[in-house]
């Protein structure tokens, strides 16, 4: 281990997280957006990052389409899902009581999955090879393609996400929704049509991530599960609703799990970042930038 | 009331007396595979192989060297033929619990072959284990099954141990034959049991035959990334990195070793994703050199001219090759077969006592191993895999080196001379 530890694997190290958990950090602000706006955890948001890997996959399997090429398609195709979840089920349920909303997008988690694996089958699929594949060098340091074209993806997505919601009428009518439903459909805000806009943009968010993974990462059936669980922790720990506070935990996340699974041992990875979950939200509860 | 009494007798007596009369024509043997469900398709190859090695062993078939080919079907039970009867298991182990009692019970087996599960494989060998009748097992092969205590429990397969018994043999034979001296190893396995039980039994075998571990890294498969793993494998700089992964995981660790440039000098693989089709459907040319661990390959035909013609026999007949899974089953149905001919009765005590005494040479099987003899456990103490190798875009055999189709590529080009 000696010889391993040069500083210019240290850097390599840091960075791989640094590129990862810009991938999280986007999978994470859809569904931060999503329960911002409307107070509902969506358990299915996986499935959604899973949709999007297929529909990548077979723009690719059916018509050669490389997954970069076909990327505003799939956001579109998500966002088009996202609004019709919204519009056929999730309406029905913003009154129920929280553990109906929970049992509702864990049902629909059960249904996405059960649903690609009939239509799809349980394989491994992959992308066999895109025009992002290769290497590049970065400080003088390898790097995978791949993996340097999702993380920049991902910060323009979520660069794209914040200034909506800062600049544009729609994303100040969503932030107004978000804070206060009856104030704002009182100022003439058409609350069904705002939750329905965020739930289109968190999946398409999804969407979007999933294409930028599918052009390394294989898909299959239960692919979401491999991320889920690591964007709840971001949403908790940037502050529910945030989707600064999502990036900039994505970006702890992924160095903690990287860096820290290479220097404490790999086996401890996920610990290591459950680990830092818990001392973060036990000192502030609502994460690093959430509202009280 | 009388009448009734005398069918009833009438009735009992034909049953009574149908049995015998049919087990002179008749040896049924039960057959335990998941023939509907997610395994269907493995199933089925399974159920085909099954076929064809009963329908060598019923037909004269002269000039094949396998148990029971020449002369219809089992000579010293007045040449009664073998009849399969199929159940189906769905990758249930309490469906493969029921229907290996259906099958003893009511089908009136004298054996049973299956589950290729293991998880099922373990239930309805209980069922056959409390009925006192004989499971051959051919195709599971978690090393717990052969440590149970069970008395009608036969396995032909290598199981999990054994297999890694293999990885230093082989790499004990790459010194001795190919003068390559390994001293480093590292292992890479995912944290399942499977993955834990491996790098424990290759931790002490390292330890016992003098190779360092320099690193041992037990990952979880579902991992988003494997740069820590990477990184930490590569600082140990081990010759050989033995690595247990599924499909998922191996592609990402393989897409990992190139980005970040690292080539030991060989990858030994344990099956698994690495055997995949779709790894190298996935990896391509990066795919290239990897040395996997197999039961079975097609390319052994090479050395055992045997393998082609049953091979070509099972292509005229259902339009499919052979592969470890199908190979296996044939060979499990042959050693049945021959047990039951040699105890030379349907008596579950017969035909345990002929199973006990097997003693298949290895070249009158389909199979690369030394033959079949079974040891108390009811383990064959003669099974081995071999060792392929990914060449020019397939597995080929590369050990053991008596039945190899080509050279071994040793040590693997580093991605940057690719």
């Amino acid at each position: 281990m000696e010889q391993a530890l040069s500083v210019e694997i240290l850097v390599q190290t840091l960075l791989s997280g640094v590129l990862i958990g810009l991938v999280y950090a986007l999978v994470a602000v859809g569904l931060t957006l999503i329960f911002g706006v409307m107070d509902i955890v969506n358990f299915a948001h996986g499935e959604f990052l899973m949709l999007g890997m297929y529909a990548s996959f077979w723009g690719w399997a059916l018509f050669r389409l490389d997954p970069v090429v076909t990327l505003p398609l799939t956001a579109v195709l998500l966002f088009a899902f996202g609004a019709a979840v919204y519009r056929l089920v999730i309406r029905r349920i913003i009154a129920a009581p929280m553990l109906s909303q929970i049992f509702t997008t864990f049902g629909l988690m059960i249904l996405l999955r059960g649903a690609a694996q009939y239509l799809w089958k349980p394989d491994f699929r992959s992308v066999e090879s895109t025009i992002v594949s290769g290497r590049v060098t970065l400080l003088g340091l390898p790097f995978g393609l791949p993996q340097v074209v999702a993380a920049a993806g991902a910060v323009l997505t979520t660069a794209g996400v914040w200034w909506f919601m800062r600049s544009t009428r729609t994303g100040a009518a969503l932030e107004a929704t978000a804070a206060d439903k009856e104030a704002a459909a009182l100022m003439g805000i058409d609350a069904q049509r705002m939750f329905a806009i965020a739930w289109g943009i968190g999946a398409a968010c999804a969407g979007v991530a999933g294409a930028l993974l599918a052009t390394y990462f294989p898909v299959f059936p239960e692919v979401g599960a491999n991320f889920i669980l690591i964007a709840f922790v971001l949403v908790a720990l940037g502050g529910f609703g945030s989707v600064i506070g999502a990036l900039w935990a994505g970006i702890l996340v992924g160095v903690v799990e990287v860096l820290g699974g290479f220097l404490v041992g790999p086996a401890y990875k996920l610990v290591l970042v459950l680990a830092l979950y818990l001392v973060v939200v036990w000192l502030r509860p609502h994460g690093l930038m959430g509202r009280a | 009331m009388n009448r009734a009494l005398v069918s009833l007798l009438a009735l009992s007596l034909s049953l009574g007396s149908s049995t015998p009369a049919a087990a002179q024509e008749e040896i049924r043997i039960g057959v335990l595979y998941p023939l509907t469900g997610a395994a269907a398709s493995t199933g089925l190859e399974l159920k085909n192989a099954a076929e064809l090695a009963a329908e060598i062993v019923n037909a004269d078939m002269k000039d094949l060297p396998l148990p029971l080919a020449p002369g219809v079907g089992l000579p010293n039970l007045k040449n009664a033929k073998v009849k399969l009867v199929f159940a189906d298991h769905q990758g249930n182990p309490q469906v493969g619990a029921s229907e290996a009692e259906r099958l003893i019970t009511q089908e009136k087996v004298v054996a049973i072959l299956g589950c290729y599960f293991s998880a099922v494989t373990a239930t309805a060998s209980q069922v056959a284990e409390r009925q006192g009748v004989p499971f051959l097992n051919a195709d599971s092969t978690s090393s717990t099954l052969t440590q149970r205590g069970f008395k009608w429990f036969f396995r032909t397969t290598p199981h999990d141990e054994l297999f890694v018994h293999n990885f230093f043999a082989f790499l004990k034979d790459v010194a001795a034959k190919k003068k390559i001296q390994v001293k480093t190893l590292a292992v890479l396995n995912e944290n399942t049991l499977w993955g834990v039980e491996t790098a424990k039994l290759e931790e002490k075998l390292a330890g016992e035959q003098g190779y360092k571990l320099t690193e041992k890294i037990l990952y979880p498969a579902k991992s988003t990334q494997l740069t820590s793993e990477v990184q930490r494998i590569k600082g140990a700089s081990a010759d050989v990195v033995m690595q247990s992964s599924y499909l998922g995981d191996a592609i990402l660790a393989m897409k990992t070793y190139k980005d970040l440039g690292y080539t030991p000098a060989a990858i030994l693989a344990n099956d698994a994703g690495f055997n995949d089709s779709e790894f190298l459907k996935t990896l391509g040319k990066d795919g290239e050199y990897i040395l996997s661990r197999e039961v079975w390959a097609l390319d052994l035909a090479a050395q055992k001219p045997l393998i082609k013609r049953v091979n070509d026999m099972l292509q005229e007949r259902y339009k499919v090759n052979f592969n470890g899974n199908s190979a296996r089953a044939f060979t499990g149905i042959l050693t049945l077969a021959d047990a039951i001919n040699r105890a030379g009765s349907t008596k579950p005590e017969a035909i345990q006592k002929a199973l006990r005494e097997t003693n298949i040479p290895g070249d009158k099987l389909i199979m690369p191993w030394d033959g079949i003899q079974f040891d108390e456990t009811g383990q064959n103490k003669l099974g081995a895999g071999i060792i392929v190798q990914v060449q020019q875009g397939k597995y080929v055999t590369v050990w053991p080196f008596k039945l190899a189709s080509k050279d071994i590529v040793w040590p693997m080009p580093p991605w940057s001379k690719r």
